[in-house]
Parts: structure tokens; C-alpha cells; sequence
């Protein structure tokens, strides 16, 4: 908006012009009168409810928050009972949300490039492969595409008892997905120390073997040292402590497997779901951003010599990129939004959580403002870091 | 400027209109009256409570009560109007006066009278929260469900009902709380869940529509007490009388033995609680701003508790209850009427 008034103001005859002729101050105020009518609006809607809610003596506030909430939630990522209040029930809430929308942002981000590739590959039966999953996912909707896959979850699978067991210690019945993890052992934390330093160290790494590519044209395998690195650091640490290898292993206690690692089917089916219809939006979008740079610059680059891994990583991905990122950030947003379809087959996330307080306290208006502001405030914090990486990426105009 | 012009005069009448019916507050009979049928808000999917049958028309215990309520005022029983509300949108419907009675099994509870500002008339059904198992889970008591996953319907006071129960019993449990009836029934009966908790009422609906009926059983423990009854606002004192004695009229009129068969008979009774009850002795009728035969209609129309509950929920039904607490309280049960003069 400034930018318009400045560029409206640029006549240095405008003292003679009276105000309503000028645009840059007609533009101004416009916008005040407009302003003035939203937050009059807003006033007017705000005290028209709250008169109402005082006539009908119906509660107010967010009191209720540090209320003893007295219901259970299925899985958390905190540990939580009935009797924990309002406000932690919340948190548990945003957790799982947070949990299926990180875990369901990147694997749709691997798997949509996956299948953008696949979609632009010489090879003719895995082009029309991915063309026919992307047309195939697109246009079913989510919902439905939530509630097969929640129905072959618990159709498919055995009850506990009769659990299928593919690996020793791992059993997937309609509980669930377990999976042995190691007893916990001191040597773990070390272990995510290690991982931490091996990380630092191989971004000095890079950073230098970038300097000495610069001074004297020498390459460096950077990047395969930095995941070496990676993966010998933790290892390291692991065989000095002794190579603490006990593993707990999930059991069958009365009606349901206790211990290791556990996917819930509702978990499952939900991400499942949004990943492969979001990922057929992505594979579109990756095809059209490398559709987007044009073939001479492919050719160019072949021609000085480049080997095609360099030419995709160093010619097309960086451009192709400006074009990706954007539409791409819509996407993160929707698979977001479209994880509070999870109250359909029964996953606890944010909505399900503020439904349940909403129907035993009864205060419908705190509740919904409460997920508003949840998804309002990852909506924006996910568009504030894509457009920060969007910056990054964007080709610099000199 | 003409434009804005325009848009603020567009959104003053906005306003306006907001406030205006912000703030009207008519009286409910006469709004009714003038509308011409009496708006109940309903379950829509709760077989013997609230549902369409094949036919398309509706039936059930809180059906028949919205109706009794259409005879009361209307004297014709089909001059109202059912509109289904989920259990989030319910209270809100109430609210807002989209609905001007809610029968849709809810609970009356001590925060729902004061925080929502509601009130809640005679109990037109007693209920409580139990569980239904498989069979072949060789469950035999509630108190063997530690540990186990439980099906549940959000919007209830079923997640603490089951919440506070294994708390008190020092037993663990797993909730998958799906929002939709049929999703949920499915999910159980495929094992997803080894039990299911809701009001018992309900438990004995979905164990009729079970692949297997036989093989599921619901457990003795009744967890809560569920008292459920019809809904009005706050506020209007001369509504809530009605929507109470329609309850109580169907109650009193099986309790003096009047039904929509011999009600015309009843009508020559010479016991003096029988005509002022039906209106021989004119009074009741003035006294509640309805016409003197409203009990009457609603007999006649409707019929009496015991038919009511017989038809819709009884033994001889899909659900098959027995009378247990809602038998009239000469045979043991909860339903008594105060006098009617």
C-alpha cells in the first residue's frame, strides 16, 4: 500500500491541486474510511454477542481452560490423563496436529518430487504410471480418499490376538503399527550430540570446500563427507558406550501391545491419506517448475561439459525452484488445513480435542476462536519461513 | 466517494438488521403461533429417539414428544417441523431460536442449565452410560476393561462419563472418538475397538443394526446417570410451562389410565382429575395460554407415555428395553406427575 501512495505523489505541482483531486490523499482516505468501517463492523458484531450471550446468561471467557478437563486422548506426544486440564488437552491437541503436518509435509515433498520426475521420465511406462496416480488422487476427495483408508486399515488388519507378525518384534494388527525401539540408554543423548556436531562440522566443511573450489578450482565431495559424517559420529559414540543394544520390544498385555514404538491406524490412514492426495499436487507443480526452464539451458550446460547430475543441480533446480516454491507453499498450507478432516475417523488432533471441550463446557465461540488461531498462526508461521527460503532461492538481479 | 458511500449505507442496513433481530425478544408461543408450526430440534439418526423410517416419516420417543408439544398448542400433532442437529450444533440451535424446543436425548447437568443458559423440563427418558462388547472378548464385567480400547462418540457427556469411571477404578483405557454415528459403529464392529460406551439406550440401537446381533453383548455396568429431557431457553417462563406439562400430560394421562384409545370414553368419566385433566372442567388450559383440550390432543394424537414408549423403544421393538426406571412409579420406576388442577 505505501508503495502505491509514494508512487501516486511524485507531481511536485500537487500544492495547487486541492486534496480530493490529489490520488495519493484521496487513496488515504479511502483507506481510513475503510479501516474505520471494518473495526466499526467489528465492534458492533463483538457487543451485539456478547449482549446476547450476557441476556441468554450463557459463559464467557477462557476460564474453563484451567478447568480439570476429566476426558482421555487417544495418543499424545506429552504425557496427559483426564485429569489434566483444559489448556493441556489443547497442547496435546496442536501436537498431534503439528506431528501429522510436519511427518505429512516432507514425505509429500520427497514423494511429489518423486513423482514430478517420474512424470517428465523418458521411460514411457513410468511416465503414464505417474501421470495415471496423479490424475487418479487428484480428483477423489480427501475425505473419501481418509475414509478407504481408514477402512482398510481395520478391515485388512487382524485383531491383537491373532496379530500379524512380519519381523521378530515388530506386529501390525488394527490397533496399530509396532515397532521394537532401543531401552532407553544414556548413550543416546550423546548419540543426538554427536549427530549436532557432525552437522556443524559438516557445514564448515562445505563452507570450505566451496572457498578452495573458488581459489583454485579443486572439487571437494562435500556433501558425501557431510553424510558420512553424519552417520559415523553417532556410531562412534554408540561403540564407545559399549554398543548398548537392548531393544524393547511392544507386547501384548490384556487387550492391547504396550511398549516400542506404536502408529495408530487412525494416524495412519489420516497421513497416509493427506500425503498422497497432496502429493499428487506437488508432482504437478515440480513437473511444471522444471517445465519451466527452458531447454537451451539444459543444452548450454551439457555443451561446457557438465556431467547431467551437475547440469540438474546446478542449472535447472535453482531456477526451476523460483517457480516450484511458491505454489508449493500453498500446498504445505492445505495439507495443514485439511488435517482437521481428522476428526472423521477419529483422530486426536487440535479440532477433536476443542470439539470435545466445546461440548462440555458449551462455549462454541472461545472453542472455534481457539482453532482458528491455531491454524491461523502455522498457516502464517509456515508461510513466513517459505518465503524466507523463497528469497534464498530466487535468482539475484544484478 | 459514491461508492463508498454506497457500500456503508449497505452495510448500516446490515446493522441494523442484525441488531433488530439481535434484539427481539418475542414471546416463544406467539412467535409459534404466527409461524404456524412448532420447530423441534431432533437426533435425525437414533433409532427409537429421533429417525426417518423408510417411509420418510419421523418416529420416536423425542419425536413423539415434539409432537405432543404441535397437539398442545396447535391441537394437530403434524403441525411441526423436525430439524436434525448434530450434538455440537444442538444447544447452539436452542440458542440462537433456530429451534424452539430441543428433544434430542440430552443430559440435563448443572453446567448445561447455568453456563448455557438453558433449561430443562421434565425427564422424558432415564438412561445411563454402559458398555457393549463382543462376545467372544469374554468380558463379563466393566470392571475387567482396563487397558482397552474404547469407542466413543464426541459431544457427550460419554468421554468423561467413561473418563471419570476408569479413573475411579484405577484402570487405563484408549479413546478413538469418531464424530459419525455409522463410522464409528463400523469401526467397532471390525474390532478397532474392543467395546463401545454410549447410553445404554443407544448401545441397544447399534446391537440391532450388528452384522451379528448375538454376538454382542452389553455389559451390567451402568456407569452414569443420564437423565434425558426436553430443552428450552432461559427466559421464558410461559414456554417452559407448556413444553413441561406436555411431558407431564403424557405421563399423568398413563398414570389415570387414559389412552389415545379410550380417551373419548374418558371423556364422560365422572372423576373429577380425569375432567379437569382433559378439559371437561374447563381452568388448566387458560392457565397455560393453550386451548382447554390441549391434553386432551395430546392423548388422543399422540397417546400416552407408556404408548409412546412402547412403540418406539419397548420390548416388542428392534431395541427391546424394558420400562426398568421409566415405568410409572406405582411399578417401580421414575415416572410420576404432579397433580393436574
Amino acid at each position: 500500500m505505501a508503495e502505491d501512495l509514494s508512487a501516486g505523489n511524485d507531481a511536485s505541482a500537487s500544492e495547487a491541486v486541492p486534496f480530493w483531486h490529489d490520488p495519493a490523499k484521496r487513496g488515504m482516505a479511502f483507506q481510513a474510511a475503510f479501516l474505520i468501517l471494518v473495526l466499526t463492523m467489528g465492534y458492533v458484531l463483538f457487543t451485539i454477542t456478547r449482549g446476547n450471550l450476557e441476556r441468554q446468561s450463557i459463559a464467557t471467557g477462557f476460564d474453563f481452560l484451567t478447568r480439570e478437563a476429566g476426558f482421555e486422548i487417544g495418543e499424545s506426544l506429552i504425557a496427559y490423563s483426564a485429569a489434566n486440564t483444559y489448556a493441556r488437552a489443547l497442547v496435546v491437541g496442536i501436537l498431534n496436529t503439528l506431528k501429522v503436518a510436519v511427518i505429512g509435509i516432507v514425505m509429500t515433498v520427497v514423494l511429489g518430487g518423486l513423482v514430478g520426475v517420474a512424470r517428465l521420465s523418458a521411460n514411457w511406462l513410468l511416465a503414464r504410471l505417474a501421470a495415471a496416480y496423479i490424475e487418479v488422487l487428484q480428483n477423489i476427495p480427501i475425505l473419501l480418499q481418509l475414509f478407504f483408508w481408514y477402512a482398510i486399515f481395520r478391515e485388512v488388519l487382524p485383531s491383537p490376538r491373532q496379530t500379524m507378525n512380519p519381523i521378530a518384534g515388530v506386529y501390525f494388527n488394527n490397533r496399530g503399527f509396532f515397532f521394537p525401539v532401543p531401552k532407553h540408554d544414556p548413550a543416546h543423548e550423546m548419540m543426538a550430540a554427536a549427530f549436532v556436531a557432525a552437522w556443524v562440522a559438516g557445514l564448515f566443511l562445505r563452507r570450505w570446500a566451496r572457498r578452495r573450489q573458488d581459489l583454485t578450482g579443486r572439487t571437494f565431495p562435500g556433501w558425501t563427507c557431510s553424510v558420512l559424517l553424519l552417520l559415523l559420529f553417532p556410531f562412534g559414540v554408540w561403540l564407545a558406550f559399549g554398543a548398548p543394544s537392548a531393544m524393547e520390544i511392544p507386547q501384548l498385555k490384556g487387550f492391547n501391545f504396550e511398549g516400542g514404538l506404536s502408529i495408530s491406524p487412525e494416524f495412519g490412514a489420516l497421513l497416509l491419506g493427506l500425503v498422497l492426495y497432496t502429493s499428487a499436487f506437488v508432482a504437478e507443480i515440480v513437473r511444471a517448475g522444471i517445465q519451466a526452464v527452458s531447454h537451451g539451458q539444459t543444452e548450454a550446460a551439457m555443451s561446457i561439459g557438465l556431467r547431467p547430475s551437475l547440469v540438474l543441480s546446478l542449472i535447472v533446480l535453482p531456477q526451476a525452484l523460483r517457480v516450484i516454491i511458491p505454489p508449493l507453499t500453498s500446498q504445505m498450507l492445505n495439507l495443514t488445513k485439511n488435517s482437521s478432516l481428522a476428526v472423521a475417523i477419529g483422530y486426536p488432533d487440535v479440532v477433536s480435542v476443542v470439539n470435545t471441550t466445546i461440548n462440555q463446557t458449551g462455549q462454541a465461540i472461545e472453542g472455534v476462536l481457539m482453532i482458528m488461531t491455531v491454524y491461523l498462526v502455522l498457516s502464517l508461521a509456515t508461510s513466513a519461513f517459505m518465503n524466507w527460503y523463497n528469497k534464498k532461492m530466487a535468482l539475484v538481479e544484478r | 466517494m459514491k461508492r463508498a458511500e454506497k457500500v456503508a449505507v449497505v452495510l448500516f442496513a446490515v446493522f441494523c438488521l442484525f441488531s433488530v433481530s439481535a434484539v427481539q425478544a418475542g414471546e416463544t408461543l406467539d412467535a409459534v403461533k404466527t409461524r404456524g408450526y412448532v420447530s423441534v430440534g431432533v437426533n435425525g439418526g437414533l433409532f427409537g429417539f429421533g429417525m426417518p423410517d423408510e417411509k420418510g416419516v419421523w418416529r420416536g420417543l423425542d419425536v413423539d414428544t415434539g409432537r405432543a408439544v404441535a397437539a398442545a398448542v396447535f391441537g394437530d400433532a403434524e403441525k411441526v417441523k423436525f430439524v436434525t442437529l448434530t450434538t455440537q450444533t444442538r444447544f447452539t440451535a436452542l440458542q440462537s431460536k433456530e429451534i424452539d424446543v430441543l428433544c434430542r436425548n440430552a443430559t440435563r447437568t448443572l453446567t448445561r442449565e447455568t453456563d448455557l443458559g438453558l433449561n430443562f423440563v421434565t425427564v422424558n427418558y432415564y438412561d445411563g452410560q454402559g458398555f457393549l462388547v463382543p462376545k467372544k472378548l469374554g468380558v463379563k464385567s466393566a470392571k475387567e476393561l482396563s487397558g482397552a480400547s474404547v469407542c466413543t462418540l464426541p459431544g457427550t457427556t460419554t468421554e468423561q462419563n467413561v473418563g471419570d469411571y476408569f479413573r475411579a477404578n484405577n484402570m487405563t483405557l484408549k479413546p478413538v472418538v469418531i464424530e459419525q454415528n455409522t463410522e464409528l459403529n463400523q469401526a467397532f464392529f471390525a474390532g478397532r475397538c474392543d467395546c463401545l460406551t454410549s447410553d445404554a439406550s443407544q448401545l441397544a440401537g447399534i446391537r440391532a443394526v450388528a452384522p451379528n446381533p448375538d454376538d454382542y453383548v452389553i455389559l451390567p455396568e451402568i456407569i452414569s446417570k443420564e437423565p434425558l429431557a426436553p430443552v428450552v431457553r432461559h427466559g421464558d417462563e410461559q414456554w417452559r410451562d407448556i413444553v413441561d406439562f406436555c411431558v407431564l400430560a403424557m405421563i399423568a394421562a398413563e398414570d389415570m389410565g387414559i389412552t389415545s384409545k379410550n380417551v373419548e370414553e374418558m371423556l364422560a368419566s365422572k372423576d373429577p382429575n380425569i375432567q379437569r385433566f382433559l378439559g371437561v372442567t374447563p381452568g388448566n388450559g387458560k392457565a397455560l395460554g393453550l386451548d382447554e383440550k390441549w391434553a386432551y390432543n395430546i392423548v388422543k394424537q399422540v397417546g400416552n407415555y407408556g404408548e409412546v414408549f412402547e412403540r418406539n423403544v419397548g420390548e416388542k421393538t428392534k431395541l427391546g428395553i424394558k420400562r426398568g426406571l421409566n415405568a410409572q412409579w406405582r411399578d417401580g420406576g421414575l415416572m410420576y406427575s404432579p397433580p393436574f388442577k
